[in-house]
């Protein structure tokens, strides 16, 4: 394997572990945030309230499924 | 100076401070047991390289990605990063993993390092204690970088964030010359928690301003996120604590201060 391709697996895998690792939930749940924003915006009250209640829920599933692993 | 200036300069400065601490146990740990010559100039380059990288990928950051972008990015990673530092600290705090143990981590370190052939350690500068002291300082630096980036980039503050972390390297530097091997005393999961609910405030916050929502009272609304997180924070380790209740008694009792 060349140098040059060892840089990007290993880069990659840097993205992957930071961004994914073991909380898949999170990286998914980040997503379903960013994309309800881009959705809900035009409705200024819907967005204010929601974007953060599903930041709140992502964060207790997540938390719920690390006590499971455990 | 801007709500969300201050709230940056305490988020970029409490994240650098909790991996600066991780970081020095590691040098700490290399320097007694393969010499401080080499474990300073492990560090000293590793700290140089972090720098380098916030200077050369930074400033075209700023310059080159249109800002709407930027914050959809910026804030998406910080989401990530900022929910799973909270959801570590909830966990540590109701006993469901241990909390992180500075002083056991220094000692596997220096018994890992020290010459099992004479059970001395060695004095002389040698490429293990370098070497052990640039990885350690240079992956736990690699969280701040990305931090000062983001937060950084995302508000055209890159000098305020820089600042901040090289704020947190000077007081965590004269706390380890001071303190030495009582890094444990360091309320590390406490400051983890915090700096957690300020990067998923963040991260909502420039996701949301990236995607064009208007938040009410513009910056302010940061301090609003805060307080949100910090109310959801201390009723999910209730929650943890009297739901589930935890299989292993945590190594020191951490509550939310």
């Amino acid at each position: 394997m060349s140098v040059l391709a060892k840089w990007v697996r290993a880069f990659g895998a840097f993205w992957w572990d930071f961004l994914v690792g073991d909380t898949p939930e999170l990286f998914v749940g980040m997503i379903v945030v960013v994309g309800s924003a881009f959705l809900v915006h035009s409705d200024r009250a819907l967005a204010v309230a929601l974007v953060p209640a599903l930041a709140v829920l992502v964060l207790v599933a997540s938390t719920i499924r690390g006590r499971r692993r455990v | 100076m801007t709500t969300s200036a201050v709230v940056l300069f305490l988020a970029v400065f409490g994240a650098s401070a909790v991996e600066m601490v991780e970081a020095l146990t590691i040098v700490v740990a290399s320097g007694t047991a393969r010499g401080w010559r080499s474990a300073l100039e492990g560090a000293g380059v590793a700290v140089a390289v972090l720098a380098a990288i916030v200077g050369a990928v930074g400033v075209p950051l700023i310059h080159l990605v249109p800002l709407s972008a930027l914050r959809v990015a910026v804030g998406s990673i910080l989401l990530v990063l900022g929910l799973n530092w909270l959801r570590k600290a909830i966990l540590r705090s109701s006993g469901h993993i241990a909390i992180h143990d500075e002083d056991l981590i220094y000692q596997k370190t220096v018994a890992s390092l020290t010459d099992p052939d004479t059970g001395r350690q060695r004095v002389a500068r040698d490429s293990v204690g370098f070497a052990v002291a640039f990885k350690g300082v240079f992956l736990e630096g690699t969280e701040v970088v990305l931090i000062v980036l983001s937060l950084g980039s995302s508000d055209h503050k890159m000098l305020l964030a820089s600042l901040a972390a090289g704020a947190a390297l000077l007081i965590v530097t004269i706390i380890g010359v001071v303190v030495s091997r009582q890094l444990s005393e360091v309320p590390e999961n406490a400051m983890k928690m915090t700096v957690g609910i300020m990067l998923s405030s963040f991260g909502i916050f420039w996701a949301g301003e990236g995607a064009k929502i208007r938040w009410p009272w513009s910056d302010a609304f940061i301090l609003v996120l805060i307080a949100l997180f910090g109310c959801v924070t201390f009723l999910a380790i209730e929650l943890m604590r009297r739901r589930f209740p935890a299989p292993i008694a945590p190594l020191v009792p951490e509550t939310v201060q």
